[in-house]
């Protein structure tokens, strides 16, 4: 039989931010995205005072001030790394687990059983709570989706003090009443809406669901779930991560772009980005896009909107060959005097060096030549961004506003934690 | 299939700085164990934080301004631990003791500055493992 873990991160970026300042403990915090766009981040306090989810930052401003949220930029250095941290000790407890995005993971306790798993899981809490000075909720059952319910209730009620175990649990009914169906995992918005004209409402309906019916309407996947709410585990652990099939790197800018030097600057730092990180991932790329747009919330600009897709022929991770088709390409769709408000660079075709497909005339693959090594470990030493081709300048303009960032209190020496 | 393993398999060696293929070998060659890495020193990388000093205040206990603090979060504090404690929202580098009474305080190295006792608001952050100073 197999046993399930989910182990999330409570409010996590709320929760990084604090480790190093706790001034923020049991203040409202929201964390804005990109460009201190909107909300996509808030602390407990935050979301009683009904602050919603993707509120855009313009809008609420004012509310904020009188509420006294305390309003941060996302600093992804600092939660990157502390994800990590969060990741490494939860994979001592369990000699399987799957990092399921930056603050899920699950662990795979099949053969666990003989322990007092509330207790287990407690321990592991407690555990990266202190290593980490983050705080989790643990859901625990026998499938993947199951251990999700469990997570919810875990995190909602107040009895459970963060940890649900509902593998032989008596409790198991009762949990999967009070699941909406819509909170079930895998079930979207538009197939709840069809559930619930059937009156099916919570988990315990759809675990009863005729099977039938349930795999005409949703197809395999949908009976997945319902075998999943059954006990059966039909979704296995995925402790390795299926190769990239793209990558992209792109922002909205600050302030509109205009000038090409400055679009052709922010072209050649997100291809420079791209190329590291296809490197980073041991792959190498068959084809680039290179995309501009304006913003089409300002409807008083002419709008404008063009990408293109070109083939890099060798296949290639090498900064040098990637920069050089990203800039052909922005040539090919830069139109002036246009208010450019995004701009993005994504590579394509992935594969492995050694899978790539061979071609009669260039019967080689162009993966990590020296300069491009070079170059990730000058920007690894001196900090990314440090060493770029061409004629980089950082014009400030395009730069994302990020005008409430903490410090990268982790990953840059000049940016530690003071303690006096 | 086993033996193709082996074929394939790749061992690293110590790199060695000694060229003398034609003149005598170096008598340490067979000796060479690797190079100490600073690293090794941080026995739990998840758990350990870098914290810079500031001001006098553990001066008495060889901590200056802008020495780096390495903290492990692993280790339980215990009595004569220096720490680092959340206190009033700010984070305090302080040695960890009980008084004759037994109450928990966080007391400096420094005479010029008073002893904190340890509120339930305040929280021990980590334990101090190291602490390293440039000396040049």
């Amino acid at each position: 039989m197999t046993i399930f873990a989910l182990v999330d991160c409570n409010n996590f970026y709320a929760s990084c931010e604090r480790i190093f300042q706790p001034r923020l403990i049991n203040k409202p915090i929201v964390v804005l995205s990109n460009n201190d766009g909107c909300v996509i981040a808030r602390s407990n306090e935050a979301k009683i005072l009904g602050i919603p989810m993707g509120a855009p930052y313009f809008k609420f401003r004012n509310d904020f001030k009188k509420k006294g949220v305390i309003v941060l930029s996302s600093n992804y250095a600092l939660y990157g790394d502390i994800s990590n941290r969060v990741m490494t000790v939860l994979s001592s407890f369990t000699p399987r687990s799957e990092i399921y995005s930056i603050d899920e993971c699950f662990l795979d306790l099949s053969g666990f059983d003989h322990l007092n798993l509330t207790e287990y899981c407690k321990h592991i809490r407690q555990c990266v709570l202190q290593w980490t000075g983050i705080p989790v909720s643990i859901g625990v059952g026998q499938t993947k989706t199951l251990s999700k319910i469990a997570n919810r209730l875990a995190k909602t009620s107040k009895k459970t003090e963060g940890i649900l175990d509902l593998n032989n649990s008596p409790w198991i009914d009762i949990a999967l009443q009070k699941t909406e169906v819509n909170n079930v995992w895998g079930i979207g918005r538009r197939w709840s809406r069809v559930l619930e004209r059937q009156d099916i409402l919570t988990a315990y309906d759809l675990r009863a669901a005729p099977e039938r019916w349930i795999r005409q309407k949703f197809g395999i996947v949908g009976l997945r779930t319902v075998k999943e709410l059954q006990g059966l585990s039909c979704v296995k652990l995925e402790d390795e991560s299926p190769d990239k099939q793209t990558i992209c790197v792109s922002r909205s800018f600050g302030k509109p772009l205009t000038d090409y030097t400055a679009l052709k600057s922010a072209i050649a730092t997100f291809s420079d980005r791209a190329s590291s990180k296809v490197r980073k991932h041991g792959l190498i790329a068959g084809e680039i896009n290179v995309f501009v747009q304006t913003s089409p919330f300002n409807t008083d600009i002419e709008q404008y909107s063009k990408s293109i897709t070109l083939s890099l022929h060798p296949q290639t991770n090498s900064t040098q060959e990637i920069h050089r088709a990203a800039m052909r390409g922005l040539n090919q769709i830069f139109k002036p005097n246009i208010h450019y408000k995004k701009a993005g660079v994504i590579l394509i075709n992935l594969s492995r060096p050694e899978k790539a497909v061979k071609d009669l005339f260039y019967p080689y693959v162009q993966s990590n030549d020296q300069l491009s090594k070079a170059y990730d470990i000058i920007n690894q030493r001196f900090g990314s961004g440090f060493l770029q081709l061409g004629q980089v300048k950082k014009p400030k303009t395009w730069y994302m506003n990020q005008n409430y960032k903490t410090p990268s209190f982790t990953t840059r020496w000049d940016e530690l934690p003071r303690a006096k | 299939m086993k033996f193709l393993s082996v074929l394939t398999s790749t061992l690293h060696l110590p790199f060695i700085l000694s060229r003398v293929p034609a003149g005598f070998p170096s008598p340490a060659e067979d000796f060479v164990e690797g190079s100490l890495d600073l690293n090794d020193y941080i026995e739990h990388p998840a758990a350990t934080y870098f914290v810079k000093a500031e001001g006098d205040s553990m001066i008495g206990a060889g901590i200056y301004d802008g020495d780096l603090l390495i903290v492990d979060r692993s280790l339980e504090p215990k009595n004569g631990s220096i720490v680092i404690a959340s206190v009033m929202g700010d984070l305090t580098v302080k040695r960890l003791k009980r008084d004759t009474h037994g109450a928990w305080l966080l007391a400096p190295e420094n005479s010029d500055y008073p002893s904190i006792p340890l509120l339930e608001e305040s929280q021990i952050w980590g334990v101090v493992k190291n602490s390293v100073r440039n000396l040049e």
